[in-house]
């Protein structure tokens, strides 16, 4: 596909009118008839057990319509793997309600009534007592000897080894996730008081390759430093409120979701439903950022209320229910020891890190830390040892770029100091570093080899990113005051995860002569909900204007689609579009030999034709033929490599006209990955600690451009979600209470337009990964750590590195160390 | 509650009332009767009252509770869900309207306290016949926001903005809107759609 006239163009995406009008509706914009209102009773305690309910008030109030309560909510639920075994589930896992409650502002009833007023007086009637247990709301805390733990039963998740499986026998089920109270002695905590992160045991994650003593022998500088990060709240504009209603034996449910197929699967296992009795309707979502990549398990609750009413639910949350229950980024401790050569070359790397992962599965972006380190910076030898730590604090999830954001804060700092110590340029250590091609990351697998990613082309964004944002001119200015103002620059690589394989594509050429697309994507503002069918135009070489996009509901007969989240979806459904196009045009050229005589292959599909020797037909024309000709031509067969899901729409579409429906089995050599590289000038005041950043770039190595405006939007939105992380975003908790203290947005400052940098801009390298047709890789991810690093390497080039060892670098950390000569901040403490 | 409370219904009582209901706070501005009870109001403090508000260029008439904020009347009574809630505590913005020509957080406006003004909503901004607002039409050249959740704030605040000052600079514009949260932060987007919106403006 060299020549492109829709792929790498900007061009207006069919839901912006309705977003810019207030007509595009969101999950809260539904109605039904005889809606019912929900409220929650929140756990005002961090850990406690109900001893007793009292409903009776309540449910004697007219307007009450139902309560519910845990033990109206299913079983966890085993579940079975693509290979076929059984996971079987945790006993311990998230129920959406609770009568342990494991954080401050838990679920642990709903009720249901006429209106929200009725609800809440509702909730002021029960009566319910607690037994408050014993909390921690810091990971070393609880390591620490008699130290609390989060659970009555212990602090850390591990994972009892899978038996092997017998000869002849099917493997056997690996058995469930388990809990252990870990502890680390005294001794090993002698290193907090001098502020690095102590190094005791870790159950699980760890690995190891290369010869680290022997890299550390050799190194010409060794480091040796602690880092911690925030916890940071995903919170999205829009809160994960839903609605529900039961119709004939299905559930629907309106929600706010980043994936739309896919999470009918969530709700099915939630709810305890057969997947074809779920119909999930999200056609625009208020942002996720990996909150909501299947929705929220919150959503059972209005869907269970309405059975128990039978009456529509409506269940709104508020911006602090949603601070409780809308999923946040763990934090990381981390200590990194790092050897380098004298020509800054890494040569030994041992990474340690901590994440502070919430009451429940699902903070454990440690993992991803080693993955990305590993990849980004290629030490010649490398080990690591990871362990997520419970805390009584909200349950963590995915957030943009999880583990990997975390990772780059942390190292990108260890290679700035590395560079000034050495005398080496940051920009020039970077590329030293740098992964190319197909370059190997993590530690090996069972076989005893290293993943390897399908391209790299980070030394490339360097060079681009070191000429656009004129580096070298600038330097000159990093590191000088002017009155009381600091100067400082920064780079930052970044990159993560950036596409999946193996999903459907579906659309119909309808007589009228349009493609209809059938979208499974969801509309959470990537844009990748129309992008990706870009390809489709391109490849048939159709004006976009006769392209008509369905999403935004599965009862609209959609095709297997991946989650949008960890950047799948541009490179994952990029494919599947390719593959389903070249479905069309070989259906196309079939017809027209069919109707029109020769063979399929002298025919050509462009300019809304397929012409050949024997004379063209129109797009119209040609579906008109399928629909005569009826089997694979108008869905009434499907093949049979499609997913059950898509097979089901095939046979809902078929009969209207030229059906075409893929699936992606092109092959892929390695584990797709994108790339993000920040640049960054700050400006610190150093009398009052205020830093602003000046200038900002970002450049991406994410393949081939789909969509210019989209991809900038993500560049720089996530870039600057990153830079949140590094000036101002966090948690604080009552240490003695083990409450939260900052739940509402002016207390846990995300980045406001006065906090953006003054200005802004963003390239691509735009070199298409050669494992995928289309070139294409994900891009959400990468810059959020981009970002991060990219500022906080240059408040460090402005004021010292040693003004900070920890997130955000906020004004008051850089006056005190500015004024006391030396760094004050206690290091270690999780969220103050 | 009696009638007479009911009279002296005051802002500190609401808070008191919004605090007592703990984390239920934004619960206190429902009266969405979608089914009556013979009648009686279901709880306390859902008396309603009828009275007529000028939103977008139309008279709506509309039953109110004196708690009751713009932004619960305007999504659950009016039907224009086209502003949203995003903190329902004036912190993000996502609920500007115009009051007046004045951009205000409807969240942290008390609906009754409008009778008379003139309310335009985002619904109100397109001409009659579908022709986009100059700053509507700026993001859609400019492919302006993410998710969209916070637009309908952004561009109110915006027009009402450029109002008073309609050649305002880069930074002033962004001064202007610093009460409105984007958590796609595609700030640098939505600057750019709502600087060429003010040129559309100018230029009209």
């Amino acid at each position: 596909m060299a020549e492109h006239k829709y792929i790498g163009q900007n061009y207006t995406t069919p839901d912006l009118v309705a977003k810019v009008t207030g007509r595009a509706k969101y999950a809260e914009d539904f109605r039904a008839e005889g809606m019912l209102f929900t409220k929650l009773l929140l756990s005002p305690m961090p850990h406690a057990r109900v001893i007793r309910i009292d409903t009776s008030a309540a449910q004697a109030m007219p307007g009450v319509k139902a309560i519910l309560t845990v033990d109206d909510m299913p079983e966890p639920a085993d579940s079975v793997d693509d290979a076929g075994r059984v996971i079987r589930a945790n006993t311990r896992a998230e129920r959406a309600l609770t009568n342990e409650p494991l954080y401050e502002g838990e679920p642990i009833l709903a009720v249901a009534a006429v209106d929200e007023f009725t609800a809440a007086e509702a909730i002021e009637k029960i009566q319910i007592e607690f037994e408050p247990l014993p909390f921690a709301v810091d990971p070393l805390v609880s390591l620490r000897p008699g130290g609390p733990t989060a659970r009555t039963d212990g602090n850390v998740w591990f994972r009892p080894p899978t038996p092997p499986a017998q000869p002849g026998q099917p493997p056997p089920p690996q058995p469930p996730i388990d809990v252990k109270d870990l502890k680390w002695t005294e001794e090993q905590f002698a290193e907090a008081e001098a502020g690095r992160l102590p190094m005791g045991e870790v159950l699980a994650d760890q690995w190891e390759y290369g010869d680290l003593d022997a890299g550390f022998t050799q190194a010409a500088l060794v480091l040796d430093e602690t880092y911690v990060t925030s916890n940071t709240s995903n919170q999205p504009m829009e809160t994960r409120t839903a609605m529900a209603y039961w119709q004939n034996g299905k559930v629907y449910v309106h929600c706010s979701t980043q994936s739309t197929v896919q999470t009918v699967a969530g709700i099915s296992r939630w709810l305890g439903v057969p997947q074809t009795d779920v119909v999930v309707i999200s056609e625009y979502t208020g942002g996720g950022f990996g909150s909501k990549i299947t929705s929220a398990i919150s959503l059972v609750i209005p869907a269970l209320l309405s059975k128990k009413a039978n009456a529509p639910v409506m269940m709104r949350i508020t911006r602090e229910e949603e601070q409780y229950i809308g999923r946040a980024r763990p934090s990381l401790h981390a200590r990194i020891k790092a050897g380098f050569s004298k020509d800054g070359r890494l040569l030994a790397l041992d990474f340690f890190g901590l994440s502070e992962s919430g009451p429940y599965e699902g903070g454990n972006d440690h993992n991803a830390t080693g993955r990305i380190v590993s990849l980004l910076y290629q030490p010649v030898a490398m080990r690591f040892r990871g362990m997520g730590v419970m805390t009584n604090t909200p349950p963590r999830g995915p957030q943009r770029s999880p583990g990997g954001a975390q990772g780059v804060a942390v190292m990108e700092p260890v290679m700035s100091i590395a560079a000034d110590r050495l005398g080496i340029d940051q920009v020039a250590i970077r590329r030293i570093n740098a992964p190319e091609g197909k370059a190997p990351f993590n530690g090996p697998n069972p076989q005893g080899v290293r993943p390897h990613v399908t391209s790299a082309f980070v030394k490339e964004a360097l060079d681009k990113g070191k000429a656009l944002f004129r580096w070298e001119a600038r330097k000159a200015r990093g590191g000088t005051r002017v009155g009381s103002k600091a100067y400082g620059l920064g780079v930052a690589v970044a990159a993560y995860s950036g596409g999946s394989v193996g999903f459907d594509g579906l659309f119909v050429i309808k007589p009228d002569g349009k493609v209809y697309i059938q979208s499974g994507i969801g509309n959470l503002g990537t844009e990748s909900v129309s992008d990706v069918h870009r390809v489709v135009a391109e490849v048939l070489d159709v004006p976009w204007e006769k392209c008509e996009i369905t999403w935004g509901s599965t009862s609209k007969h959609l095709p297997w689609t991946c989650v949008s989240g960890g950047s799948q979806t541009a490179h994952a459904m990029t494919r599947a579009a390719y593959a389903t196009a070249m479905d069309a045009r070989t259906k196309l050229q079939e017809i027209a030999a069919r109707t029109l005589g020769g063979s399929p292959a002298s025919y050509r599909v462009a300019g809304e034709r397929v012409a050949g020797p024997g004379g063209s037909l129109t797009l119209a024309q040609a579906a008109q033929k399928a629909i005569e000709l009826g089997g694979k031509y108008d869905g009434h067969e499907a093949p049979e490599t499609v997913n059950v899901f898509t097979k089901r729409s095939v046979a809902a579409l078929a009969g209207q006209g030229l059906l075409a429906v893929a699936r992606d089995v092109y092959p892929r050599d390695g584990v797709t990955h994108s790339y993000t590289i920040g640049f960054a000038e700050v400006e610190v005041d150093v009398e009052t600690g205020h830093y602003r950043v000046l200038d900002y770039l970002a450049v991406a190595d994410v393949g081939t451009v789909l969509h210019p405006r989209s991809l900038g939007g993500q560049l720089l939105g996530g870039s600057l979600q990153g830079i949140g992380h590094a000036m101002g975003q966090k948690w604080v908790y009552d240490q003695q209470y083990g409450v939260p203290l900052a739940k509402r947005f002016y207390q846990t400052r995300p980045a406001t337009i006065l906090d953006a940098p003054v200005h802004m801009e963003w390239a691509a390298v735009d070199i298409a990964d050669p494992e995928t047709p289309v070139g294409v890789r994900g891009v959400g991810e990468p810059p959020v750590g981009a970002g991060w690093a990219a500022v906080a390497n240059a408040v460090a080039d402005a004021v010292g590195h040693d003004v900070f060892r920890r997130f955000p670098v906020t004004g008051d950390m850089i006056l005190t160390s500015l004024a006391n000569g030396r760094r004050v901040t206690d290091p270690l403490t999780a969220n103050i | 509650m009696t009638e007479d409370r009911l009279k002296n219904a005051s802002r500190r009582q609401f808070i008191k009332g919004v605090i007592a209901a703990g984390a239920v706070v934004s619960s206190s501005a429902y009266l969405f009767r979608s089914i009556p009870l013979s009648g009686q109001p279901t709880a306390a403090g859902s008396v309603e009252r009828l009275m007529t508000l000028n939103v977008n260029g139309q008279q709506r008439r509309v039953d109110v509770m004196r708690q009751e904020t713009l932004a619960m009347t305007l999504r659950y009574k009016l039907g224009l869900t086209g502003t949203k809630i995003g903190c329902d505590r004036s912190e993000c913005g996502a609920c500007t309207v115009l009051i007046d020509d004045v951009p205000r957080y409807s969240c942290s406006v008390l609906t009754h306290s409008v009778r008379g003004r003139r309310i335009v909503t985002i619904e109100g901004l397109a001409a009659g016949d579908g022709t986009l607002h100059p700053v509507q039409q700026a993001v859609v050249d400019e492919q302006g926001f993410q998710c969209a959740f916070c637009m309908p704030g952004f561009v109110m605040a915006t027009v009402g903005y450029l109002k008073s000052n309609p050649s305002p600079t880069r930074e002033e514009l962004a001064h202007a809107v610093s009460g409105n949260l984007c958590r796609c932060q595609d700030y640098n987007k939505i600057l750019t759609a709502m600087m060429r919106g003010a040129e559309l403006m100018r230029r009209a």
